[in-house]
């Protein structure tokens, strides 16, 4: 069993991405083997009003079970706590809110107010470190990147968040996680996706450090193709358990947390 | 065949405690890939003595050693690219003539004088009289100067090119970082670039790029610093490309380019 924590739907502003609608989503699932996938419509992460394409996600995702919808919740909009308990009410796994690309402060007062609102509703957060490789973005793509002092605020802010971060690379999570008490540090998940493999070996040096336990399967598509994430997992020696863990269930640990 | 056509090794005066491990875990994990033949370059002292980018004569010269001598120890897996800077004309020069000499396929040209520049020239002609492909080091797109180097881009890459139209020039990593459809757009028709595929960038939308300004017969498998991303490059090329098409990423167009034998099944 194979969750992608890490999925998207729609069409990116930034670039021509091939293989942003949920039928060819599905295929890319089958051809990586993966047999789930959160997402979050990517589009909306750049409107005014991001919550305007949650309808739009849970509609597409009603044709495709295999996808699970990642609402995202603005904190800074009046009625943002409907937002948040619709997704509730719908069963998403997690919620997502990216606070640069939204205008926010990521560990101002509308975070933390999200934060302890996540933590009061059992749903996990999501958000990204950065979408896309901070050397090629578009000149006009100047959103900074997610801070490692910011997610340490955000997990300190409310003792019942739980935080599922993507795209972060090895010392992003190495900041994270050894400025963070072991309490802290058990709230959040990581994502795969933007670590390296051999020979750097980052991911493999991050499972012995920072334990297997805190690692689930993403890969960021289809602003990135999946088979990334698969084939560091291949070239690791990792137990079936170890590999069970990081393939799904550790994302469903976090769910049930 | 699978030969990775952009790989780098380490050595003793590299300021690296892990750089053992970091070799065996590039042969080991081209064992789980199937990498047939490691194409390396060392650059320099890897910044302990002369910056990266910007080795020393001495530190080049130590750096090609310690590849000569890893070619030696791995004589069917590992093949070397002489890299030089372009700076030092004269060592330049001798340097290539000592390590072709000595085995090695191709040169390597990192960050220390812009490509366009004409003192790339005499190291152009090396490469047309030995029939040896240059790999250089690229940043796609690059609207400013980056610290640390004097890179280039596809532009001027390809100004190069041109001057040389008898030398195979490989336009390093093309997901190695800036805007990959701009470097696309440049090599389209120029002959005698070869896209690296290699780099930590995966996006989607790169590889059908790659296909649609290049052509299969200009492609080059590698991996750099992220033998994860190649890999997984390779697996979604084998759903966009025939079994034939495939051959000429995984290793027939590196034997075309580099110099006759260069390869086992060659």
């Amino acid at each position: 069993m194979r969750i992608d924590v890490n999925a998207f739907l729609g069409a990116y502003p930034w670039r021509k991405v091939p293989g942003t609608s949920p039928e060819a989503l599905v295929k890319a699932l089958d051809r990586a083997e993966i047999d789930e996938a959160w997402v979050t419509h990517l589009p909306s992460l750049f409107w005014r009003d991001p919550t305007e394409g949650n309808a739009w996600l849970a509609s597409a995702a009603r044709d495709e079970p295999r996808l699970k919808p990642v609402p995202v919740v603005h904190p800074g909009l009046a009625q943002w706590e409907q937002a948040l308990a619709d997704a509730v009410n719908a069963g998403a796994p997690a919620v997502r809110c990216d606070p640069l690309y939204l205008g926010l402060d990521p560990a101002g007062d509308d975070m933390r107010v999200l934060a302890a609102a996540c933590g009061a509703a059992r749903i996990p957060l999501m958000l990204a470190v950065r979408l896309e490789d901070g050397r090629q973005r578009h000149p006009n793509d100047v959103v900074p990147e997610l801070s490692a002092a910011a997610v340490r605020a955000l997990i300190r802010a409310d003792a019942d968040l739980r935080l599922l971060v993507t795209h972060a690379d090895r010392g992003f999570v190495e900041e994270v996680h050894f400025g963070s008490t072991p309490e802290e540090a058990a709230r959040i998940w990581w994502d795969i996706c933007w670590i390296w493999g051999p020979p750097e070996d980052h991911l493999e040096t991050l499972l012995a450090t920072v334990g297997v336990e805190r690692f689930v399967f993403g890969t960021g598509q289809p602003l990135r193709i999946p088979e990334n994430s698969v084939a560091k997992l291949d070239l690791l020696d990792l137990t079936a358990e170890q590999l069970a863990a990081i393939g799904s269930d550790n994302a469903r640990r976090m769910l049930a947390t | 065949m699978l030969v990775d056509i952009h790989a780098h090794f380490y050595h003793d005066r590299a300021p690296r405690a892990d750089r053992e491990e970091r070799n065996a875990s590039r042969l080991t994990a081209g064992e789980k890939i199937g990498i047939t033949v490691h194409v390396a370059s060392i650059l320099g002292s890897w910044g302990r003595t002369s910056p990266i980018y910007f080795p020393s004569p001495p530190d080049l010269t130590y750096g090609n050693d310690a590849l000569l001598a890893l070619q030696r120890a791995h004589p069917t897996r590992i093949r070397g690219y002489v890299c030089v800077n372009p700076n030092y004309t004269t060592h330049a020069r001798a340097e290539i003539a000592r390590c072709l000499s000595a085995g090695m396929i191709g040169i390597k040209l990192a960050a220390s004088r812009r490509a366009d520049d004409p003192l790339l020239d005499p190291i152009c002609a090396l490469a047309q009289q030995h029939r040896v492909p240059v790999l250089q080091h690229i940043w796609q797109h690059r609207r400013r100067d980056w610290p640390g180097q004097e890179a280039s881009d596809a532009s001027e890459l390809c100004t190069l090119a041109r001057r040389h139209p008898e030398v195979a020039f490989i336009l390093a990593h093309i997901g190695g970082g800036g805007d990959w459809l701009h470097s696309l757009h440049a090599v389209r028709d120029v002959a005698n670039v070869y896209v690296d595929l290699c780099g930590s960038g995966v996006d989607g939308g790169m590889l059908e790029a790659c296909v649609e300004a290049a052509g299969v017969s200009r492609l080059l498998w590698g991996t750099d610093l992220t033998m994860c991303t190649g890999w997984a490059k390779l697996r979604y090329l084998e759903t966009l490309l025939n079994k034939d098409e495939m051959a000429l990423v995984r290793w027939k167009n590196a034997v075309r380019i580099f110099p006759p034998n260069a390869f086992p099944a060659d």
